[in-house]
């Protein structure tokens, strides 16, 4: 049960790649946070996971199998693209109506209640509608298309605090009622720690890892010891991050292995989701090699602890 | 099709599936109310000024066609009701035909260009093109509700068009054949209101901006009209006749008769070409035509229009601006297809 998989996928624009040689798969049920500095290629990884861009290279697939952009795909996959295009001419009730028309099943009764619900008048225009309004009614038509997927491109970005927390405990509930697999895409990397559960980091138009949180939190440390030793501590392990200081310095690395023994006067801690992200997205140049294998690497001998 | 050979799977629909026709028809005239509304209302507006005027011209030109002319010569009653009409009138409809000739490009880029430019432009595509109706299919319904709506339009408009213009035929020494009346009547004045239309829809595909495409439409129709002037006399129309007296050259109101001369040349005695001199003596002098006659052993050959072959000739243009429009949005399709984002 793969809600997602990519194979080579790549997107060139001119002569520069959006996204190259992605290979990626995300199961079933998850909430996959896919975290990238601006330009990195999230937006083309959604846009042709939703098949509103076609590929120059690979391919990709949704809900097990289905090309993206066929019909079977674009009815079980519902996209909110970034700024939460809508058409500003039209009511909210239009565009619900606009909805029902080029889809086949709409749950049009969920969607008034839930536009009631936030207080979003039917016959205003969505032009008229506040930018986190507007997000939110993009949603409310997303959702009452009953999708198995829901792509959603940067959607906290137009959001104040509370906004931000309605809009995830909505897509949230969505989860948990219907069972939709979400992907979506934020910069708001703290807030993505509370409701991810899969996270995708892209950097310069790669793929850095993918994987799910728990995974990653296991398989990533966070090693502190003596800058005059780092270099030596570092040619032992897979380091995703190094931030030296005159005394310390602190390794970011990957390993599978928590028990391991550590090189005197190294200490092995624990690492947040966060840490993991920004330690990536500070080394753009480390990815992950073949995506569900883990890394071995010789074990330092002696133990400290 | 791969549709068909993947696995059956509850609650998925993967079945190809007709264009939801009467579900497009509100999505259309919902997101090109504007066109939709602003494209009758001015053509309405317009419709009721030439009745009135176009009655009016009707009138007049009825007093001046009754008026007696004696020996050829005009009464200077007559006379007066001539000028009349020629001051009065004309310079009116002139003013219409002009604007008659730049119509089909006004309707169809103003509703062409937009269609697909604007949701580039602003970013609505990423709405409308990951719904469950594939945009292939969006944009089939749309372009084909679009422009049969204009060209039906544009043909019940020329038809009103073609009435108000009649009088100015014969007193401008025009016919059905000239140029800008054969564009702006029968079917082929609504095959170019849908090729501009679909000119303009192409083109904002293939810009992705309104203005830019809007532009392009205009110099693109432009060439479209000019190449159809171009061919218009090689259609597979064309009468030759030696020595025509079957045909008058300016006509007369009951018989607004003078057909479309393609080429005109002379040859000599034995069948060859006549020397420069001889048939321009012979051209430039009153001809078979013109009631002289000409030398012995030459001849006056023509190729020439005869005002009979209107329909066919609206036929074989329509025909092709029709096949050319249906290209250009098939290409249109094309782009969406592959060219999004």
């Amino acid at each position: 049960m793969n809600m997602i998989e990519t194979t080579d996928l790549g997107k060139r624009y001119g002569k520069s790649w959006a996204l190259r040689d992605c290979t990626l798969t995300v199961p079933a049920g998850h909430l996959a946070a896919l975290v990238g500095p601006n330009g990195a290629g999230k937006s083309t990884l959604m846009n042709m996971t939703a098949g509103l861009t076609v590929p120059t290279s690979g391919t990709a697939t949704v809900l097990e199998g289905h090309p993206a952009g066929s019909t079977a795909a674009l009815n079980g996959v519902a996209f909110v693209a970034q700024d939460a295009p809508v058409y500003k001419n039209l009511s909210a009730g239009d565009m619900l109506h606009l909805t029902r028309n080029l889809n086949r099943h709409v749950d049009t009764a969920f969607a008034r209640a839930r536009l009631a619900d936030l207080g979003i008048p039917l016959n205003k225009k969505a032009g008229k509608l506040s930018g986190g309004q507007q997000s939110q009614l993009a949603l409310t038509l997303a959702l009452a298309r009953r999708p198995r997927l829901l792509i959603l491109d940067e959607p906290l970005a137009a959001l104040d605090p509370i906004a931000r927390q309605d809009f995830l405990a909505a897509v949230m509930t969505a989860m948990a009622d219907d069972g939709v697999s979400v992907l979506l895409s934020s910069h708001q990397v703290a807030e993505l720690e509370r409701v991810a559960d899969f996270l995708i980091v892209l950097s310069r138009a790669q793929l850095q890892v993918a994987g799910e949180v728990d995974d990653l939190l296991a398989g990533h440390r966070l090693l502190t010891g003596p800058t005059a030793e780092a270099d030596d501590c570092a040619s032992r392990v897979t380091v995703v991050q190094t931030r030296r200081g005159e005394a310390q310095t602190h390794l970011l690395v990957r390993t599978s292995d928590t028990s391991a023994p550590m090189p005197p006067g190294w200490e092995s801690h624990q690492v947040s989701l966060e840490e993991v992200v920004m330690a990536y997205l500070r080394s753009p140049g480390v990815s992950e090699p073949a995506a569900p294998t883990r890394v071995q690497r010789p074990q330092p001998t002696e133990a400290t602890r | 099709m791969s549709v068909l050979t993947l696995p059956a799977q509850p609650g998925q629909d993967t079945a190809p599936r007709p264009v939801p026709w009467r579900r497009m028809v509100w999505v259309t005239w919902r997101q090109q109310r504007a066109t939709l509304i602003a494209v009758p209302a001015v053509l309405a507006a317009v419709a009721v000024f030439l009745v009135i005027f176009g009655l009016k011209a009707h009138h007049d030109y009825a007093a001046l066609v009754n008026c007696p002319i004696n020996q050829g010569q005009q009464s200077p009653a007559c006379a007066k009701l001539f000028s009349n009409f020629n001051s009065g009138d004309w310079p009116l409809g002139n003013i219409c035909a002009i604007l008659m000739q730049l119509a089909p490009v006004l309707i169809g880029a103003f509703a062409g260009a937009p269609l697909l430019a604007r949701e580039l432009e602003n970013g609505t595509y990423r709405f409308a093109w990951t719904q469950g109706l594939v945009r292939e299919r969006q944009a089939i319904a749309k372009l084909a509700l679009l422009g049969v709506t204009l060209a039906v339009l544009a043909g019940a408009f020329g038809v009103l068009f073609s009435w108000f213009f009649q009088p100015f035929l014969w007193t401008e020494q025009m016919n059905r054949l000239t140029e800008t009346v054969f564009d702006t009547s029968g079917i082929v004045f609504p095959a170019f209101t849908l090729v501009a239309f679909a000119i303009g829809a192409f083109l904002g595909m293939l810009f992705r901006r309104v203005i830019p495409a809007l532009a392009a439409t205009l110099g693109v129709y432009l060439a479209v009209r000019l190449g159809a002037w171009a061919l218009r006399g090689q259609y597979p129309v064309t009468v030759v006749t030696s020595n025509a007296s079957q045909f008058t050259k300016y006509g007369t109101p009951s018989h607004p008769g003078f057909p479309w001369i393609l080429s005109t040349w002379v040859t000599g005695p034995g069948g060859q070409p006549a020397s420069p001199s001889v048939a321009n003596r012979i051209l430039n002098g009153p001809g078979p035509s013109a009631g002289g006659s000409v030398p012995p052993g030459y001849t006056e050959w023509n190729r020439w229009i005869p005002l009979s072959h209107y329909w066919p000739m609206q036929f074989i243009e329509a025909g092709w601006l029709l096949v050319l429009a249906v290209a250009l949005m098939a290409g249109t399709v094309w782009l969406i297809r592959g060219r999004a984002a």
